[in-house]
């Protein structure tokens, strides 16, 4: 029998608060193959490691157990430990006396008798550990970057720096994002395109960039250093090469239709860059609006394109690159403030978005800067800012906190206080949110020196009254029921998931949560990486962001990129599914619940009874599969084992655990 | 769908036999214009409207849980046109789900048994529902051309929207639909779902004229002519207490308050008397001569 | 609002504090301890300007188990229940049924309602339909104008309202009017039983109070007398 020692961990009073470790202790040394007990506060922590490794050498020891936390967070520490003392990694054997025990009783007796338990399932199956080796794969030093925006193009900016070459893909015809639509930028009021627009043009000229705009990711195969992908590359109706970017088309297009990029508060042509320093500065024929599109006459844009650069008949072409890393940075979208029938979006015209609002103080806006409302292009003399639309509410919204919408309409009340000198602005909130720095004194300025008058209350109804909005809410420091008339009401939308971001999860194969935010590995520990080794998540694709947070957490993804990249060969987990060819009848149900296509059929060849026969069997990639152990529950003929989980290892377990029940089992 | 005739068990509840007369006629007038069956439930009682529930979470819950297991045993879907009476019907049957002790109680008292297999239907989706909607646009015989309708819908068909689960509680359109239906005009305003005071009409009256004062308000300075309502207590508030309204509004409303099946009945070609229009407090009939609509 | 006479509002801290909170959880199948007092509901109430406290302060006060001063204020008897705060609620809290469950407990506790119109108007109301089975409108407003000695609010517009036949003069008893009696006494059986035992709507708390609160079924609950 292997020699077996056991760390049984307090973490400092998460364990042993509810968990009796010296009596668990005492009894584990009881079980067969144990040669070695030990305590620790904390074994994770230096000194604990370093027990472990003096044990090993001191009793000879040939399996570990570490009875602590979750293997999801310390596993890899403690193989690491195992590792520096000379012993195979996969012989550590993690008892999840934490998550799966402490945390989760409140009854010391029953939590002591569990852990116990947990404990000597562990210690069956570290017996039956056996030595594994990590295998190898080649790496593609080129990254993937999914949306332009300024989280893709801060982590494409800092990839090709280190360079690598870089392909970055955006569904829009321009690069730029959200961040194209701000005027300004909180707490330091600097203009938004002045420090972004250099930087699209950077990665426009980057050597090391290649630029997709007006595409879109069709398809995803491969794993960690070696992706397939496919990319759909949208017919612009103008050819590229050709066109000066001029801008004579769009001049003389007939054609008028709301603007996306300004939220509907402004118009484009049919034929349309979305903003005057997009880039590139190539214009796309909207098809759906297109007068030639619509009726077969117009060309007015062919007549007038001197470089003759106008392609009607222009078709998608779709194309494959292989690539080593993905960074998703496909942003946010904004609450549907319809959903707030009490609040008058979309009924009264003077109801307007935060993102609307930003277009109507943008400088190259449709007002050009003059904050005009909708309804009679009249210069609101108030305005009432709306925090917390769709955010913070678990009846009509999102539970979460958006992180943004405080310190952008405090921004807001700002620069209308600054433009409209005798104009009242109304913020509304709850809380004001100011974890950032020089946040805080951003808003103080903003009553102090700019005359924002702040109330705290959600309001609860806005409606109509001849030319005024009313809003009612409760002015909940004064305790009394209030109305305020305002000429504007600009409410600040949750920021949302992309309305497609499941769907692109799924192409992609990472996970996401239950409003659709792409999942990080560890909320703390590994907030840029994905479960899909090779992918890393960048801005508000992962939650509601800020720009700074947004731009350190597209840098951290470049970085991680960058250091995979800085290795020639990657070590694979052998924690792969494995098949018995001798046993597997070819049935290939593995197949179908394989979550990532890892196992396909493959021909043997043997000879039977002197005769040469060829057979289906399935077969696994090792360099896909994820080790999940789906396959090995389907495999009727148990012919599908997973290395380090192997069908004898878990059973060992469950045998184990039931070896007390078994003879009250008998006596029936 | 089958050709079998609409069925209902039909629920007047208590003010549709005094001060809401005429909601009752109206109902009754187009109900058989459309070919529906209303059966009356016999021997209903009170739903208790605000004041069980405020009173005894059980008997809250039993009044009305007793009306829905006599429409079960008649095996049909109860309409109740009072918005009080189907609120209170809608919640004991989401109560039922809920309180298994309560549905044991109730039992016990009455020796009824109560499953929530009855569906309860307001008198706006009663209308609405296309069998009902279809017949009617097949009978109009007045359509009420030119005439300037607030639909004020109240709370108790909108709220609590868990209870009702019907049209948006904050922006409702059914009953402008079927305004639209008969030829009316539809008048959006701000407060179609803000509340009247409801049973406070009698014991807080200064309060019920305030709100009912801001409904009238809004409603006519969007231009309505009329209003129409969908529950006898809004009837009587908006209606009796309009003048006290007017007063503390410091201005004179003159918004008849019709009842949705009234105005329905009128574009059937059913007369003011058998609609009851002659028992309004502000005069009903005056804007309908005048339209040519009466 | 309370006169305050201690320097402090002295909040108390022992579990008793919670227990309050926890019965009319339970009574209204919401939780009140979500409210993070953002408003809206007080915001949007068509009464809250004639409240002493304002929905939200209500909510507080059941957060902070300051029982008395809930029972004791004019908001829960204002609420006319037009349920407009809980369509509203971000935090999803179904305020008007927390009204009610606070009205119920006013009355269990036998507390006269300090609106006290509204307390008597519920009591008539509801002595009715313990009669007959149905409301009696006329003889409703009757009964209420000499209970409240408002005999002549209203006088002109009950004269035109009879004048429309909008109140019936006799009253409609229902036949199943023993049912309905039965009813009644099951409801005010089951109140005993919850002041005694501690059943589902909430724990013996309000039995500890002055009359046991037991007759709130028997629809003389009102306790306006």
């Amino acid at each position: 029998m292997k020699r077996v020692g056991v760390f049984l961990c307090w973490c400092g009073s998460n364990i042993a608060g509810t968990v009796d470790v010296s009596r668990v202790a005492e009894k584990v040394r009881l079980l067969p193959g144990v040669v070695y007990v030990e305590e620790n506060k904390y074994t994770c922590s230096e000194p604990g490691q370093a027990s472990i490794m003096k044990a090993i050498k001191e009793h000879d020891l040939e399996r570990v157990v570490v009875a602590s936390c979750s293997p999801r967070l310390h596993e890899p520490t403690f193989r690491r430990t195992l590792e520096a003392a000379g012993m195979n990694p996969y012989h550590l054997e993690m008892a999840n006396i934490r998550e799966h025990c402490s945390w989760v009783h409140t009854d010391r007796e029953e939590a002591t008798a569990k852990a116990f338990d947990i404990v000597r399932m562990a210690v069956a199956k570290a017996l039956r550990n056996e030595a594994l080796q990590p295998g190898r794969i080649s790496i593609e030093k080129k990254a993937l970057v999914l949306g332009g925006g300024i989280a893709g193009i801060q982590a494409a900016l800092d990839i090709a720096d280190a360079g690598h070459q870089v392909i970055l893909v955006e569904r829009e015809p321009t690069i730029g994002g959200r961040m194209a639509q701000f005027d300004k930028t909180f707490p330091t009021l600097d203009c938004s395109s002045c420090i972004l627009t250099p930087k699209m043009v950077d990665c426009a000229k980057h050597p090391n960039i290649t630029l997709y705009t007006y595409s879109e990711l069709e398809k995803v195969e491969g794993y960690i250093g070696n992706f397939n992908v496919t990319i759909r590359k949208k017919a612009r109706g103008v050819d590229e090469a050709l066109c000066t970017g001029c801008g004579l088309c769009q001049t003389k297009c007939p054609v008028k239709v709301d603007s996306e990029f300004d939220v509907g508060v402004g118009k484009r042509k049919a034929i349309y860059t979305p903003f005057p320093q997009a880039v590139p500065n190539k214009p796309v024929i909207d098809k759906e609006n297109c007068r030639y599109h619509k009726t077969g006459k117009c060309r007015i844009c062919e007549r007038v394109c001197e470089a003759k650069a106008i392609r009607f008949d222009q078709e998608d072409t779709i194309f494959e690159e292989k690539v080593g890393a993905i960074v998703v940075a496909t942003g946010f979208d904004l609450f549907d403030l319809e959903a707030y029938g009490e609040y008058g979006y979309g009924l009264y015209p003077d109801v307007i978005s935060s993102l609307q609002f930003e277009r109507l103080i943008n400088a190259s806006g449709p007002t050009e800067g003059k904050i005009r409302r909708p309804s009679d292009q009249e210069v609101p003399q108030s305005v009432a800012f709306v925090l917390c639309v769709g955010s913070r509410d678990d009846q009509k919204g999102v539970s979460y906190c958006s992180r943004a919408c405080c310190m952008y309409s405090v921004k807001h009340a700002t620069q209308y206080r600054e433009k409209v000198k005798d104009g009242r602005a109304f913020v509304f909130y709850m809380d004001i949110r100011t974890p950032g720095k020089a946040y805080e004194e951003f808003y103080r300025r903003s009553s102090v020196d700019y005359g924002v008058e702040y109330i705290r209350g959600r309001p609860s109804k806005i409606y109509q009254k001849g030319k005024k909005l009313v809003v009612r809410a409760e002015d909940t420091l004064l305790g009394r029921p209030v109305e305020v008339e305002v000429d504007m009401v600009v409410l600040a939308p949750a920021m949302v998931p992309k309305h497609d971001a499941a769907r692109m999860a799924q192409t992609l194969g990472v996970s996401y949560d239950g409003y659709g935010f792409l999942n990080e590995a560890h909320p703390k520990l590994r907030p840029v990486e994905t479960n899909t080794a090779g992918i890393y998540l960048a801005g508000a694709c992962q939650g509601p962001k800020d720009i700074p947070d947004t731009v350190a957490q597209a840098s951290a993804a470049g970085a991680k990129v960058v250091a995979l990249f800085s290795q020639d060969e990657l070590t694979t987990e052998p924690m792969v599914a494995r098949v018995d060819e001798a046993l597997c009848s070819g049935c290939l149900w593995c197949k179908p619940v394989c979550p990532y296509k890892a196992i396909e059929a493959k021909t043997v060849t043997e000879r039977v009874a002197g005769r040469t026969v060829t057979r289906e069997v399935a077969s696994v990639n090792v360099g896909l599969c994820q080790g999940c152990g789906a396959c090995t529950v389907a495999c009727r003929d148990g012919a599908m084992n997973l290395a380090g989980y192997t069908n004898d290892q878990v059973l060992a377990e469950v045998d184990d655990l039931l070896a007390d029940l078994r003879p009250a089992c008998g006596q029936r | 769908m089958t050709e079998e005739p609409l069925r209902y068990a039909y629920y007047p509840g208590c003010s549709l036999h005094s001060t809401a007369r005429e909601y009752d006629l109206s109902m009754k007038v187009v109900a058989r214009a459309a070919g529906v069956e209303l059966l009356e439930i016999p021997d209903w009682n009170c739903c208790g409207a605000s004041s069980a529930h405020v009173t005894d979470p059980f008997l809250g819950f039993a009044l009305p849980g007793r009306v829905l297991a006599l429409a079960e045993e008649m095996g049909l879907d109860v309409v109740a046109p009072c918005a009080a009476c189907y609120g209170r019907l809608a919640a004991a049957r989401e109560e039922a789900a809920r309180h298994p002790d309560y549905v044991r109680r109730l039992e016990k008292a009455t020796g009824r048994r109560l499953s929530g297999s009855s569906r309860v239907w307001n008198v706006l989706e009663w209308l609405s529902q296309e069998r009902v909607s279809a017949a009617v646009r097949e009978a109009l015989k007045r359509p009420l051309e030119g005439l300037a309708v607030a639909p004020y819908y109240g709370c108790l068909l909108v709220r609590p929207p868990k209870v009702t689960r019907f049209d948006d509680p904050e922006r409702p359109v059914t009953m402008d639909r079927i305004l639209e239906t008969i030829g009316a005009v539809p008048v959006d305003f701000a407060f179609k779902t803000e509340c009247c005071g409801a049973s406070l009409g009698i014991s807080r009256t200064d309060l019920v004229s305030e709100l009912s004062g801001r409904i009238l308000a809004a409603a006519a300075d969007a231009g309505a002519e009329a209003v129409a309502v969908a529950c006898p207590l809004c009837q009587t508030n908006l209606d009796s207490r309009q003048e006290a309204a007017g007063l503390r509004q410091g201005r004179t409303f003159d918004l008849p308050v019709y009842y949705i099946t009234q105005l329905v009945g009128l574009a059937l070609g059913a007369s003011a008397r058998e609609l009851g229009l002659g028992r309004h407090l502000v005069d009903a009939m005056s804007l309908l001569r005048e339209k040519k609509l009466a | 609002m309370s006169t305050q006479t201690a320097p402090a509002l002295v909040l108390k801290s022992g579990p008793e504090a919670k227990a309050f909170l926890a019965e009319v959880d339970a009574m209204a199948a919401t939780q009140v301890e979500a409210c993070y007092q953002c408003g809206k509901c007080s915001g949007g109430c068509p009464l809250s300007y004639a409240m002493d406290y304002q929905p939200r302060q209500i909510m507080r006060l059941v957060q902070m188990g300051l029982r008395e001063e809930a029972l004791r204020s004019r908001t829960i008897w204002i609420c006319a229940t037009c349920y407009t705060c809980t369509a509203r609620c971000p935090r999803d809290i179904d305020i008007a049924g927390v009204m009610d469950a606070l009205r119920v407990k006013a009355l269990r506790r036998g507390l006269r309602p300090a609106e006290r119109n509204v307390g008597v108007f519920h009591q008539v109301f509801l002595d009715y339909v313990r009669c007959l089975g149905r409301s009696y409108e006329l003889g409703l407003m009757l009964v209420y104008k000499l209970r409240t000695l408002r005999l002549t609010e209203d006088l002109l517009l009950g004269l035109k309202m009879f004048k429309r036949g909008k109140l019936a003069v006799r009253p409609e008893a229902s036949r199943g009017r023993d049912e309905v009696l039965a009813i009644f006494r099951e409801a005010a059986a089951g109140d005993a039983g919850a002041a005694a035992g501690g059943a589902t709507g909430g724990t013996g708390a309000e039995a500890a109070g002055p009359a046991g609160g037991t007759r709130s079924g028997e629809a003389k609950g009102g306790g306006a007398r």
